[in-house]
């Protein structure tokens, strides 16, 4: 029994052993010297546990009597943060040692935060949720304070973990009513409680003071204001790492809360996702159109995507959870090829990150030009590209469910976010004359921005499979 | 006889001052770090008297967990504050505001 328990959670239990080796590796041998070193082998470690992931098999396992489930759906999830940590971590490496930013811990704290990720996406418990978020959120806010003598690196640590508090708090205040309420902790207990698609009033203010907690960690508006300042303040690598993996684990966190724990009511929760997701997207939307600096403009793209990944969740249906599913892999293969450019940018080795310094890119840089020209169309949402597949399929999740209103302010919100895409391409491409920025962009960069730029093109013809994949785990969730 | 509903007013009017501690106050970090530890120990008053209302440990494991991480938490945030503090000089929420939202 606990060895079978121990075989489904293997997965977690080794990167955590590998955090803790790795840091008394660091901490032994050298400190900062082996930091090169550690992020080759931590990029590895995710990999190859993604693989083992991915070719394990293919039923619902329960772990630890319900506290941890394995199914299609965690598999799915764990794969995607996974594989974007590793390409962040290797992506970032040659910015990190540009800027002399080489401290051990940094690999360290990305395997310890996706670990808790990983628990996040596979918990089947109210404690086992809190454990998960925690250990990633408690990972995060060191991250972004990681640069320990600039003061916008820590005043971002600082915001993140003051707002990322309050929302843990919110989140708990909300798991006790849940478990006063309910009698339970576990989701299939509180599922078994509801009754004729109906809450207690008591579960229901839970589950609204859980949303509000979970709502933060997807940077969903109303509770989204750390997100600008923080992605701008903390260094690049790192705000790379927080737009993609984090995302993906909290979304799927809240996939998994609802559909598990509440699925029996979906009238009560449905409208709340639908208000946040509209508000996300315009919020979003016309947010990022006054933003100068890149950084800053892609968290107000985060903030607008994440409201159009919560549009497939309001459909409450397994359409709608897999369409989500296929946004968040689409996304994240997007925003791991725009910071790919956004870390090379710089202009006689120093970092750059405004609008402006993009300037008649297309003169110096004419390939890195046309794939962030590809990328820009994608996230704007451009057909025939394959970012215009993933907003159509949540739209039609939501259509499918009778939200028709929503996927009318989807396609609205997706016009008025077109025009911060399109600006920076018409900088690049007919800007005025500059100074140019640096060419020497280096190998890995190079290659994730254009096989991400690629895959814009060519995915459209099956997606690469993803959607298969993301039905199944989405089959998996909704019963 | 002091009952359940106490120990859940007692809670709710813990998290409401943690929770306005946090946004009206306009002086001190410390005070938010406080206002932060305010609210999980009404989460843990909540779970306790739950947990001894209906006779299930559960609630009582997880306000274990809260304590053990809210510990975490505390030291995690107080050595990003003095990190910021050797780089302002100042720990104000008012120059917090180096990065306008």
């Amino acid at each position: 029994m606990t060895s079978v328990d121990l075989t489904i959670a293997l997965p977690e239990i080794l990167l955590a052993i590998y955090a803790m080796a790795a840091l008394l590796f660091g901490v032994w041998f050298g400190k900062d010297r082996s930091t090169g070193l550690l992020i080759w082998v931590t990029a590895a470690v995710f990999i190859l546990l993604a693989a083992l992931i991915a070719l394990g098999t293919v039923e619902t396992r329960p772990a630890f009597g319900g506290l941890m489930v394995d199914d299609a759906f965690a598999r799915f999830a764990r794969v995607a943060i996974l594989l974007s940590g590793a390409a962040v971590l290797l992506m970032g490496q040659d910015y990190m040692q540009r800027q002399n930013l080489m401290p051990f811990e940094y690999p360290v704290l990305i395997a310890l935060a996706t670990v808790g990720m990983m628990v996040m996406v596979s918990a089947g418990d109210l404690i086992t949720l809190y454990m998960g978020l925690e250990l990633q959120s408690l990972a995060l806010y060191v991250l972004a304070a990681i640069r320990r003598d600039s003061l916008r690196s820590t005043e971002a640590g600082l915001k993140y973990f003051m707002l990322g508090a309050l929302a843990s708090g919110l989140l708990l205040y909300g798991a006790s009513l849940v478990y006063g309420y309910a009698g339970t902790t576990r989701f299939d207990g509180i599922a078994s409680t509801i009754q004729d698609g109906q809450l207690s009033v008591g579960v229901l203010m839970g589950l609204a003071f859980l949303l509000a907690g979970l709502a933060f960690k997807v940077s969903a508006v109303p509770f989204h204001m750390w997100t600008p300042d923080v992605y701008e303040g903390a260094p690049t690598p790192v705000t790379a790492f927080f737009s993609t993996a984090p995302k993906v684990a909290a979304m799927a966190l809240l996939a998994r809360l609802l559909h598990d724990g509440f699925g029996g009511a979906p009238g009560d929760w449905t409208q709340i996702l639908a208000f946040l997701a509209v508000a996300s997207m315009f919020v979003g939307a016309i947010g990022a159109i006054s933003q100068r600096n890149i950084k800053r403009l892609m968290a107000y793209s985060s903030i607008s995507h994440m409201g159009f990944a919560l549009v497939g969740l309001a459909a409450g249906t397994a359409a709608g959870v897999q369409a989500t599913l296929l946004y968040l892999a689409i996304y994240v293969t997007m925003n791991i090829g725009v910071f790919a450019f956004i870390l090379s940018m710089r202009r006689e080795g120093r970092v750059v990150t405004q609008i402006d310094d993009l300037h008649m890119l297309s003169k110096t840089q004419p390939t890195a030009a046309l794939a962030l020209l590809i990328l820009m169309f994608s996230l704007a949402g451009v057909p025939p590209l394959v970012g215009f597949w993933a907003k159509f399929s949540v739209l039609t999740a939501a259509v499918g469910s009778g939200l028709v209103w929503l996927a009318v302010a989807g396609v609205i919100a997706s016009v008025i976010g077109a025009f911060y895409y399109l600006r920076i391409v018409y900088y690049m491409y007919f800007g005025e004359e500059g100074q140019p920025l640096d060419t020497d962009i280096s190998t890995i960069q190079r290659g994730l921005l254009i096989a991400s730029a690629a895959a814009m093109l060519l995915g459209v013809i099956n997606l690469f499979g993803v959607d298969g994949a993301a039905a199944v785990a989405a089959q998996a969730l909704v019963r | 006889m002091v009952g359940l509903e106490h120990y859940l007013t007692v809670a709710a009017a813990l998290f409401v001052i943690g929770i306005f501690g946090i946004f009206l106050n306009r002086k001190n970090i410390i005070v938010i770090l406080m206002s932060i530890e305010l609210i999980l120990l009404s989460v843990n008053i909540n779970l306790v008297a739950f947990s001894s209302h209906m006779g299930d440990l559960v609630g009582q494991v997880f306000a274990m967990f809260i304590l053990t991480v809210a510990a975490a938490e505390a030291a995690i945030g107080l050595a990003i504050l003095v990190c910021f503090f050797r780089n302002r000089g100042t720990i104000d929420v008012e120059d917090v505001n180096v990065m306008k939202g």
